[in-house]
């Protein structure tokens, strides 16, 4: 109990005072992550639109897959990503082992499946409702997903923020590929890991109240731009 | 080729993360970090010679792993025989001493089993095993898991059982794991006098010259791993057995207690 209120309290100074290096690790946390979440996005919502209105012999069993890659172990995409992109291994020579990139990648293939399962189930309620007018217009395959994906946006923020959510928390895949560096690839979840190795666990409280309020502020502002939750509007 | 400068050019665009020329990467073991002496060191080499040293912080096991897949410049670790044996497959150049530390065991404060009147290291391990008094093994083929494989087997003993727990992870790790089961474990001096969560543990036995702890600096192979810093690597290295390393790592207390002990020869 003692450790948790020390946490706050050491919590709160780092905040206060904007100590530089918590600036540091935890705007390279939302670079990667959001990052990660922007192109993880960009694959898994058209990904899991076209998923839901198209009709091929597969289909189910490419739902089950992305559903049970939701559950992917992180230790596991970054040993892959790290064999990948090791000096020995068939990217190696683009040098981006212990890269913030190399951590985007890692998570990037961790998140979208979250992110294409969640749009595919937004996106195929929507279809029920739209199946009739959508094929009556005669419109194309990509305008269908289009129109779906900007009526269902709201639910498919969800998916994103989602995707994000796992990202900005995650430690087992960006601790192998970016390598946990000083002032190049410490994020605040490795940092965390590190503080309680150290037995220093007030400072990894710390660090975690601090990922806490991030991922809560960031929430709060894409909801704000986007405008949900106001008043009458549902 | 084509498909991947592209796609190179096009990631480091994106994210504009080009290393400059004066880094370079060095993994190292737990205790080098966890100690604190590398955060004392690395503004004094970056002082001096202008190499912006970057730590990974993992086992002796992963380190020469990282060393011989060509993904770090350099390594310094403490095993020897593993050390020798990823010299023997062409990983490295050589092999620089550089300064020793030493394991000492620690384990509750009422030492159950006795350990603190043993009058070896081995002697103390028997004593453990046969209290089955329960004991953390770090279990993750880093140098201190090596060396404590290595005192079990001079005791004669193959340690096993409901109180023998391998925890597989890094010291700090062990360190808290010990904390919470009251156990007996090896650490080496430095991570445990650095660690903040020592709970009812104590430092029951130290002393036994076979727990002697060498830390050694060896620069990855520029010949199987062309794109390694080997310049760079050669200058930290002159930069580590120089009188400014010795002055600053014998220098380096603790609580009052030195910490490592500069032995490199200078040739």
């Amino acid at each position: 109990m003692n450790d948790i209120l020390q946490g706050l309290a050491r919590a709160a100074k780092l905040v206060v005072t904007l100590n530089a290096d918590l600036v540091e690790i935890t705007l390279l946390s939302l670079q990667v992550s959001l990052g990660a979440a922007v192109i993880g996005s960009a694959i898994g919502l058209p990904l899991g639109a076209w998923l839901a209105i198209n009709r091929f012999p597969a289909r189910r069993m490419v739902i089950a897959l992305l559903n049970a890659l939701m559950g992917l172990p992180p230790v596991v995409v970054g040993l892959f990503v790290y064999v990948l992109f090791s000096r020995s291994g068939p990217l190696g020579v683009l040098g981006l082992l212990f890269t913030p990139t190399a951590m985007v990648i890692a998570q990037v293939i961790i998140i979208t499946p979250i992110i294409a399962s969640v749009a595919h189930q937004a996106i195929r309620e929507l279809w029920a409702d739209y199946h009739d007018l959508l094929i009556s217009l005669e419109t194309t395959h990509s305008q269908r997903i289009a129109t779906l994906l900007w009526d269902g946006r709201r639910a498919l923020m969800t998916a994103s923020l989602a995707g994000f959510g796992r990202g900005i928390g995650e430690v087992g895949a960006i601790m192998i590929v970016g390598g946990n560096i000083d002032h190049a690839t410490r994020v605040l979840t490795t940092a965390i890991a590190l503080e309680t190795g150290k037995g220093e666990f007030d400072m990894a409280l710390a660090l975690g109240f601090v990922l806490i309020g991030l991922a809560i502020a960031v929430n709060l502002t894409l909801h704000m731009l986007s405008r949900t939750e106001r008043g009458s509007r549902w | 080729m084509t498909f991947k400068t592209l796609l190179a050019a096009a990631l480091s665009a994106v994210f504009a993360v080009a290393a400059q020329a004066q880094d370079m990467k060095m993994s190292v073991t737990t205790s080098f970090a966890n100690s604190g002496l590398a955060d004392v060191l690395l503004p004094e080499i970056k002082k001096d010679t202008g190499i912006n040293v970057q730590l990974l912080i993992v086992g002796t096991g992963q380190a020469l792993k990282l060393g011989a897949q060509g993904d770090v410049d350099a390594v310094l670790v403490h095993a020897k025989a593993a050390e020798l044996a990823w010299l023997a497959e062409g990983n490295g150049t050589h092999r620089r001493e550089i300064m020793y530390n030493d394991f000492i065991f620690v384990g509750p404060s009422d030492d159950p089993a006795g350990v603190a009147k043993a009058d070896r290291a081995t002697d103390a391990l028997s004593a453990i095993a046969e209290a089955k008094a329960p004991f953390v093994s770090r279990g993750d083929n880093s140098g201190t898991h090596k060396m404590e494989l290595r005192l079990w087997d001079a005791a004669g003993i193959a340690p096993q059982g409901d109180w023998y727990r391998a925890v597989g992870q890094g010291m700090g790790a062990a360190l808290n794991t010990a904390s919470g089961m009251n156990a007996y474990l090896m650490s080496d001096r430095a991570s445990w006098l650095k660690f903040a969560n020592k709970g009812d543990l104590k430092l029951v036995y130290e002393g036994d010259p076979i727990l002697f702890n060498q830390y050694a600096y060896m620069p990855v192979n520029p010949t199987k791993h062309p794109h390694a810093k080997n310049d760079l690597a050669n200058t930290l290295e002159a930069w580590l057995v120089s009188d400014r390393a010795k002055e600053l790592i014998d220098g380096y207390t603790l609580n009052g207690e030195k910490l490592f002990t500069f032995n490199a020869t200078v040739d």
